[in-house]
């Protein structure tokens, strides 16, 4: 069924437009709109698209990274000074999809979908959007945990610290087809380290649950210690808790709360 | 519903068509202008049949709004032979049985010319990391990878 497209040069229109129909969708990438349009989706019949530069500028440079929603994996993997996040960008699709899809359209990509924003969870992102009363920033826990509800705003950036080093932020995905395929578990680690011991740690997990989520239990094990043998055992052992995974194709529930802890210990250990 | 004016290079050709809202590029390649090689296939963003170059780029059609390849060079299958002179790529899939059934030789065939324009002498690895997002269920993928690395420039392609 035909659609009406609507491209506005402002975010600030295109905002207006988002908010003022529910049955409207923006598209980015198209990754996720076209698929739904291609599927027969009748809850969309408008698409709202924004030329807006800004939407797709890159701001690494400093100590806080600013990524344009409209920012696509491929130009993260062209990025040097983003080195740390190639691995979440690499991941996802093969090169095609690489070179549409947004790191603002994963936010809103359903299991087994999503893994780069699992890394942006562990990094403790903010999201700004822009709705119709106005633009704020969301702590993008918070933006997850009311996804459902956020069709009608429109994102414009993710913004996150760099990790101190290399060491760390951590992440690995976990797929039956390599190099691409859906997820069967997606893990992120931040752990910053004060002296030895590890502060603020941020473990997030994707396909553990409906949204990606933290693995608080497991943070909860690495905070305060050095990152050990025994703080490895102890946050494998509390990987699970607080998730609900769900079955589909790649993987059940079941395998997926079996194998969590197993690949928190490889990722933790440094294990390929 | 009111049809968008659309123009964009096709294969180095100017185009102009009308296109209904929400169309895609692929329907738009196919139905409107009559370019049958890039397929249909799962209508998802998971098989890679309908692969193009989009400004160099490989895209989906399937997955790309027609309207946002306004002023945009599209190329196909059907835009890189030479005259009656098939491209390398074809060649090395002839010769290596690289084709089978045939339905993701299109896509298969875009994303490694994709690759080639921006690495003429890439490893396995790179030739396989090229073609991951395009899904063939006959060949075992050897004949296609064998093809690609065959028709790198010159055939001395890295192991």
């Amino acid at each position: 069924m035909p659609v009406t497209v609507k491209t506005f040069t402002s975010t600030n229109e295109a905002a207006a437009a988002l908010s003022s129909d529910r049955s409207a969708r923006y598209l980015g990438g198209g990754t996720l709109v076209m698929r739904a349009l291609n599927e027969g989706d009748i809850s969309i019949s408008t698409v709202v698209r924004a030329s807006d530069q800004a939407m797709t500028r890159i701001d690494a440079s400093g100590a806080r990274v600013v990524l344009g929603a409209g920012v696509t994996f491929a130009r993260i993997l062209a990025e040097r000074d983003l080195g740390f996040l190639h691995a979440p960008a690499r991941s996802i699709g093969g090169p095609a999809v690489r070179n549409m899809g947004t790191v603002g359209g994963n936010l809103f990509a359903p299991v087994p979908y999503g893994d780069f924003t699992v890394a942006m969870l562990a990094l403790d992102a903010v999201v700004s959007v822009q709705g119709g009363l106005g633009g704020r920033e969301i702590g993008i826990e918070e933006f997850l945990q009311s996804r459902d509800r956020q069709a009608g705003t429109l994102v414009l950036a993710i913004s996150f610290a760099k990790p101190g080093s290399t060491e760390a932020f951590r992440y690995r995905k976990i797929a039956r087809i390599k190099p691409k395929g859906g997820a069967v578990i997606t893990l992120a680690a931040h752990l910053p380290v004060n002296g030895s011991r590890i502060v603020g740690a941020r473990v997030a997990l994707g396909s553990m649950a409906p949204t990606p989520i933290r693995a608080r239990a497991a943070e909860r094990a690495l905070e305060g210690r050095a990152l050990d043998a025994s703080t490895i055992n102890a946050a494998a052992a509390a990987a699970v808790e607080g998730t609900s995974p769900g079955d589909n194709a790649l993987a059940s529930a079941w395998y997926r709360r079996e194998i969590v802890g197993v690949h928190l210990r490889r990722l933790l250990s440094g294990q390929e | 519903m009111t049809k968008t004016p659309l123009q964009f290079q096709h294969n180095g050709r100017d185009v102009a068509i009308f296109v209904d809202g929400g169309t895609n590029l692929l329907v738009a390649l196919r139905e409107l202008i009559g370019d049958m090689t890039p397929k249909f296939g799962c209508g998802q963003g998971g098989c890679g049949t309908c692969s193009v170059l989009i400004d160099g780029e490989l895209h989906l059609s399937c997955l790309t709004l027609a309207e946002t390849v306004a002023g945009r060079s599209v190329e196909t299958l059907d835009g890189i032979k030479d005259g009656p002179n098939l491209h390398p790529l074809q060649r090395a899939f002839a010769d290596n049985f690289a084709a089978q059934c045939g339905y993701c030789t299109p896509g298969m065939l875009m994303a490694a010319k994709a690759l080639l324009d921006r690495n003429p002498q890439p490893s396995r690895a790179e030739v396989v990391e090229a073609i991951s997002g395009n899904i063939c269920r006959c060949t075992g993928y050897e004949p296609i990878i064998n093809a690609v690395l065959a028709a790198a420039s010159g055939g001395r392609a890295r192991a």
